[in-house]
């Protein structure tokens, strides 16, 4: 017990300590995180892909993989399917943002609008998006709005409980004061809780981007001729593995560029008054 | 603007069905341009009866006259200054100053008014700083120059300095003085503290019990600016003091 205790007393010294560091230590711990990463696909790539009748995907170990990359990254034909996919991802969360914005402030404000809609949209929001599919492809004459829509109806749902539930969270202080100063319901959304959810609303917008990029790949497998599913499907008929490897690094890495700059946003522009009053 | 309460009782229902009755048989009037002190401990329903006041809540049974006319809501004539400053954090100090006036629309030389009001309060040169940057007691400069602004008739105020060193509040309270001397408009102060209650008020009405009831209404016919070390402002508080116990003792309260 007591050298538990010891322990702990150490190692919350030690945290203190690395919160000083800099920001190289953290960059040097992430890269040392990505090393090891890379070394476990690479042994436990190397052990499974020398079992006999494997061989045949030596493709998807590091080195082919990379070589891959760098081919991919000079090849217009993935650029452009980047772009297509980017374009869907943006349009689509665009759509549900314009949507759920003032859904989640009036929810978030009223309450009893919350209670008459909270069921519904806890229910629709466990929909997995993709058992959506056959029904939009039913109901839309083309695979681009069809894709449109699942992104939508994927990231419609955490935007407007998000945003509902900063609203909430409001300073009371604030609303209080400005029905005293005299401010209608309508005054009182626009100047006191849309500013005040706005870091809420950036959050919002973090897991849709990170919920419409995992629902892209699949929604793409839809038949439809551009974007990073259409290629990695691509890539499996014509038995490029090393190709099909590399298309999923790439997924990977261009979301994290996206969560990355919509972090940045949010630190950049460090929205004080979370704990401010 | 004179306010009339008359059989006021204010009470809460808590979950499970039970009722909590924390204010009853309030009985009061007050005359424009008073400073009414409301005295009493914690939890007896000060910042209650402010509510009421300010709309913010309604009485369960009588009502409360504002020049006869009953209160339906909260009211830009009926300003109201938080325990905390409440400051909106992302307008500047000139910014939140005027908030009240354009939600009102009230935008008349505005930006005179505003510089006028900063100067007031004393905050010339920081009008365009962001609350965040302010200390506490800046903080409060501007919220009270934010509630004054649309001249209001009636002016409350709940706890407001509580949370400040001495010096700082030393000096709030002698420019509150000064500031309700030449606006004329009448306070009600909430506090729990009876030096601060004899140095500000024209009448000091004392809650206790449960449910709260006023337990006695004091007269303070000193002349401002009263100084805690006077001989007078002694007097009167001793004799307040007594005149306390007293009341207590007759209402079984102690």
């Amino acid at each position: 017990m007591k050298s538990l205790m010891k322990y702990c007393v150490k190692y919350s010294k030690d945290i203190e300590i690395s919160k000083e560091k800099t920001m190289t230590y953290q960059i040097g711990y992430a890269a040392c995180g990505t090393a090891l990463l890379i070394l476990i696909w690479f042994l436990g790539g190397s052990y499974l892909f020398s079992q006999p009748g494997y061989e045949q995907f030596n493709g998807f170990l590091p080195i082919p993989t990379l070589k891959a990359l760098f081919k991919l990254i000079v090849d217009i034909g993935f650029w452009s399917s980047v772009y297509a996919s980017i374009k869907r991802v943006t349009l689509g969360i665009m759509i549900a943002f314009v949507l759920g914005l003032p859904f989640g402030l009036l929810t978030g404000f009223y309450k009893r609008l919350n209670l008459l809609t909270h069921t519904s949209v806890q229910f629709l929001r466990m929909i997995s998006p993709i058992s959506w599919m056959p029904i939009a492809l039913l109901v839309f004459d083309s695979f681009e709005s069809a894709i449109c829509f699942l992104i939508t109806i994927a990231t419609i749902w955490p935007i407007i409980l998000t945003i509902a539930n900063g609203v909430s969270r409001v300073n009371v202080q604030w609303i209080k004061m400005a029905q005293n100063q005299g401010a209608n319901d309508f005054q009182l959304l626009l100047f006191i809780i849309l500013p005040a959810s706005i870091p809420y609303i950036l959050n919002s917008l973090r897991l849709a981007v990170g919920i419409a990029w995992i629902i892209l790949v699949p929604a793409e497998f839809l038949g439809i001729s551009s974007g990073l599913g259409y290629i990695i499907n691509d890539a499996r008929d014509t038995m490029e593995y090393d190709r099909l490897m590399a298309i999923v690094i790439a997924i990977g890495i261009i979301g994290f560029i996206l969560d990355g700059v919509i972090q940045l946003v949010q630190l950049s522009l460090n929205w004080i008054w979370i704990e401010w009053d | 603007m004179t306010i009339h309460m008359k059989d006021v009782s204010k009470r809460y229902t808590l979950p499970k069905g039970k009722e909590l009755l924390v204010l009853e048989g309030i009985d009061l009037e007050i005359r424009h341009g008073d400073f009414v002190i409301i005295l009493g401990q914690s939890g007896c329903g000060k910042s209650t009866l402010l509510n009421l006041l300010a709309g913010f809540q309604f009485p369960s049974t009588g009502n409360i006259l504002i020049n006869n006319k009953p209160i339906c809501g909260p009211d830009p004539s009926i300003a109201f200054l938080f325990q905390r400053p409440s400051l909106l954090p992302w307008l500047t100090v000139e910014e939140n100053v005027a908030f009240g006036c354009k939600i009102r629309g009230d935008t008349h030389k505005l930006a005179y008014r505003v510089t006028q009001f900063i100067e007031m309060v004393g905050l010339s040169g920081f009008e365009k700083v962001h609350p965040p940057k302010l200390s506490v007691g800046m903080a409060y400069r501007v919220s009270l120059a934010r509630a004054l602004i649309g001249h209001p008739q009636i002016f409350l105020l709940d706890e407001p300095l509580v949370s400040l060193d001495t010096f700082m509040r030393n000096r709030l309270q002698e420019e509150l003085i000064n500031i309700w001397l030449s606006e004329y408009f009448t306070a009600i102060f909430v506090t729990h503290d009876i030096d601060e209650a004899v140095l500000l008020g024209t009448k000091v009405v004392v809650l206790g019990g449960r449910p709260s009831r006023i337990r006695g209404i004091f007269d303070i016919q000193l002349p401002y600016p009263r100084k805690p070390t006077d001989e007078s402002f002694f007097h009167t508080r001793t004799s307040l003091l007594k005149e306390l116990k007293a009341s207590f003792i007759e209402n079984h309260f102690i």
